[in-house]
């Protein structure tokens, strides 16, 4: 250890990390994804650990349309010659990724699960999820799905639309043009998501989700079909990831089946544990304070191992991203034993309770 | 402050100083730690230079079984493309070129060295070009190599399927009883179940192959501890058998910590099952990294049993490992069933399992049972771990791997049940092997129909084979 060389970190670089974390791209995929969740667990006690199988979907909805499915029906060689934009097959390609592939998911995973206790869902949810990413990488289905390399190149069309110059740098040199673009669109999407989850929170339906978490059997007794509304739950939570995952993938302009690991999953989770499930701005605060915890540690070690403030041979540049992994595994663990109502969470009403 | 608090309270010291004690040795002798990264001993590095590039190379025959390809040339050629040196595979497929300086290097593999019937999986992949090796590192580089082509040995595929199913499902089935029996004792889903399984494995491997391949190994400079290879210079210490007592033991020890120091603690403070589920969950992914962080990504092998010839039967060919694997196994389970049915602690398992509430009323101590389901089922998880990483390889998410494969069993038994998570994981250990069986069935997929089994048999029957229907809930 040579704390000295503190100095020679660069602070402004791990300061605008931390701050594209707390605000950038990486936040608006998992807020959205969060919201989602939330929806599931937070209001109505769906124990779903499938999340990244809807980001998923998402991500492969808007990539299949643009990249499999266009050359097809459009181009000389296609089955079909419609000669459809680019343009219109990425419009087609957003109501596929976030309508038509999570709605089918959540019909999917609901069915065999959703009348089953809520420790049972989460296996299955998880199970789903590992069908889903294997499927993907398969090389049987390589030109419907691209296998592991995944599906690339779908972004132009969308950055065509921005505003900005490409090599330019907003916002105080956070973001070039295309991230900006990128980042003001995210951040509308999120808050439209924002605004329809309270709406919808406050609605008669809202109130039949909170009454399924709080007492099923009641509801059931007042004459509710619960596994209808769970169903649609799932349906209108599953459309959030989704929107997260497109989002992702024209960010990176790339859907790959290994982004979508079950760890991705407990991100999300983490995220919305951390914010307080229950709380229509839980999911969004907890998943910038997490992305800006997770980039101030990985910028701030990356730089001690450069400048020799830590030693290599305690903890070598790799290692770096696993410290990030253990990082979210005890800060999980840790809120869920200590305040699992989160920061924002209300003890009474909501504290990852049975049901 | 309750009875029961005061009492741990009181009680606390002396495992304190054990527990303490027990991860100082462990993070001490911990296995590949940066600065002891490449003395696992199975690599094969010079130990002169101080910066090299090595690799083993090896492949898989139509079993399985790993072989080593000897006699294959590489070559190292540096940013400007002239040749810094060149090494041949050994018997053991190991080779190492060590470099001038640290750099990024090209590593090329000759084709025409290879032998007939073996091809390498990523030709476009050869040369690797942009080798970064750091400053006094070895940096190991891997060439996966196709299958070779079929031999042409007259085993019939549906019958080796099913010896390969039977002895994954009884790997399965021996990790998975302690989860059921958790769930059923605790009510807990505990998605950590699968880092006890990893635990052991790597326990055994520290213990076979990094002290038992080590010269010297001193305790805080005060005595041999261990020399060359072995325990006290007590013969056998450096056999994966040892290694796989010391595994079976540590896991059971590890089990009893955590039900001492977090399951029981969360049960005291009357934390909800749910959030139960998440600090499993958060503690998962943590030992996952962190057993990531000490051992790397790369897939390991136990030197003890590594290759063997298979052994042929009439209808199928099985290596001795494999054999031994699946007797040992049939022999532990029938112990473990004979324990549940005949001694009282076992019985007070299954009566706490059925039932707490009239398991505690009639006067078993229930929280003495859970202790001993949490040991006993992490020491089984442990012994899985061991013979999984016997027959495939030991690596850091093995036990995370096989936890959805364990999920799927124990829910086809019935949650919560000790004979239905045997019998369900059987089931889906030969289901896994069994459904390649047609020729068009990708090999890649073969989980995958383990878990759309797992969907549909909640579709049809969600209480399991062996479950109860008021269960589910």
């Amino acid at each position: 250890m040579d704390f000295g060389a503190l100095l020679d970190i660069s602070w402004g670089s791990v300061l605008d990390n931390t701050l594209r974390g707390l605000i950038g791209e990486q936040f608006i995929y998992f807020a959205l994804a969060a919201i989602g969740l939330n929806l599931h667990f937070g209001y109505t006690g769906l124990l779903n650990f499938g999340q990244a199988a809807f980001m998923a979907a998402g991500a492969y909805g808007l990539a299949i349309i643009t990249q499999t499915v266009s050359p097809l029906i459009n181009d000389d060689e296609g089955i079909f010659r419609l000669g459809i934009s680019d343009g219109w097959m990425f419009v087609i390609g957003v109501f596929f990724a976030v309508i038509v592939f999570p709605v089918v998911l959540a019909f999917l995973m609901g069915i065999p699960t959703l009348r089953l206790r809520a420790d049972y869902l989460a296996i299955v949810t998880i199970a789903v999820a590992e069908i889903i990413r294997i499927f993907l990488r398969s090389p049987r289905w390589d030109w419907l799905t691209g296998s592991s390399d995944g599906l690339g190149g779908f972004s132009g069309t969308f950055y065509d639309l921005s505003p900005f110059d490409p090599g330019g740098r907003y916002l105080f040199g956070l973001f070039i043009g295309n991230q900006m673009f990128l980042v003001i669109v995210g951040w509308v999407v999120l808050a439209i998501s924002v605004l329809l989850c309270w709406l919808i929170i406050r609605s008669p339906w809202g109130r039949v989700l909170k009454a399924i978490r709080e007492d099923e059997d009641a509801v059931r007794a007042l004459g509710k079909n619960a596994y209808s509304y769970k169903m649609q739950a799932l349906v209108l939570g599953g459309i959030f990831g989704a929107m997260g995952g497109m989002i992702r993938a024209i960010g990176f302009s790339l859907a790959q089946p290994d982004n979508f690991i079950t760890d991705v999953t407990f991100f999300v989770w983490v995220a919305l544990i951390l914010g307080g499930a229950g709380k229509v701005f839980a999911p969004v605060i907890g998943a910038s304070i997490l992305y800006g915890v997770l980039n101030f540690t990985d910028v701030f070690l990356r730089q001690s191992v450069a400048k020799g403030v830590v030693s290599e041979n305690i903890l070598s540049g790799t290692q770096v991203g696993q410290v990030r992994f253990m990082l979210i595994g005890l800060g999980l663990a840790l809120l869920a034993a200590f305040r699992p109502q989160g920061i924002f969470g209300n003890k009474e009403e909501m504290a990852l309770d049975d049901r | 402050m309750t009875a029961s608090e005061k009492k741990s309270v009181a009680g606390r010291s002396l495992p304190r100083v054990f527990v303490a004690a027990l991860i100082a040795v462990l993070s001490i002798c911990w296995p590949g730690s940066p600065a002891s990264a490449q003395d696992d001993g199975a690599e094969g590095v010079d130990g002169e230079a101080t910066e090299s590039i090595s690799g083993t190379l090896r492949t898989r025959d139509e079993a399985g079984e790993t072989i080593f390809v000897e006699g294959v040339t590489f070559f190292v050629f540096d940013a400007d493309g002239n040749e810094v040196g060149s090494a041949v595979t050994d018997a053991e497929g190991v080779w190492s070129i060590s470099l001038p300086s640290a750099g990024v290097y090209s590593v090329q593999l000759d084709e025409s060295t290879l032998a007939e019937g073996i091809s390498l999986r990523n030709p476009e992949n050869n040369p690797l070009n942009a080798v970064e090796v750091q400053p006094n590192t070895n940096k190991a580089t891997l060439f996966p190599l196709g299958e070779r082509a079929a031999s042409t040995s007259s085993t019939w595929k549906i019958a080796q399927l099913l010896v390969d199913g039977i002895k994954l499902g009884l790997i399965i089935a021996m990790c998975a009883i302690g989860l059921s029996l958790i769930f059923g004792t605790t009510g807990l889903t505990n998605f950590a179940h699968g880092e006890s399984v990893t635990f052991g494995a790597m326990i055994a491997f520290m213990f076979h192959m990094v002290y038992g391949a080590a010269a010297d190994f001193e305790f805080f400079g005060l005595f041999k501890l261990w020399s060359n290879g072995r325990l006290l210079g007590i013969p056998g210490t450096n056999s994966l058998v040892f290694a796989g007592i010391v595994a079976v033991i540590l896991s059971g020890v590890s089990g009893w910590l955590f039900n001492e120091y977090v399951w029981k603690r969360l049960r005291n403070r009357g934390a909800s099952l749910i959030s139960a589920l998440v600090v499993s969950i958060g503690l998962s992914i943590f030992f996952r990294y962190v057993f990531l962080f000490q051992f790397q990504g790369r897939a390991r092998f136990y030197r003890d049993f590594q290759i063997q010839s298979q052994v042929s039967f009439k209808y199928f060919a099985v290596a001795p490992k494999d054999l031994f694997i699946i007797f040992f196994s049939i022999a532990v389970l029938i112990g473990v069933g004979l324990a549940l049915q005949k001694t009282r602690a076992g019985k007070a398992m299954r009566a706490v399992a059925d039932n707490r509430d009239l398991a505690e009323s009639s006067g078993i101590d229930v929280e003495s049972v859970i202790k001993w389901v949490w040991i006993a089922g992490s020491a089984l998880a442990g012994l899985g771990g061991v013979l999984f990483g016997m027959t495939e390889n030991v690596n850091w998410e093995m036990g995370f791997r096989l936890l959805l494969l364990m999920f799927a069993g124990v829910t086809l038994g019935g949650l919560g049940t000790a004979y239905g998570a045997l019998f369900g994981s059987l089931i889906v250990g030969v289901f896994i092997q069994v459904i390649t069986w047609p020729a068009w069935f990708p090999a890649d997929m073969k989980n995958v129909g383990a878990l759309a089994a797992l969907v549909l048999i909640l579709l049809i029957r969600p209480q399991g084979l062996l479950g109860r229907r008021e269960r589910i809930g």
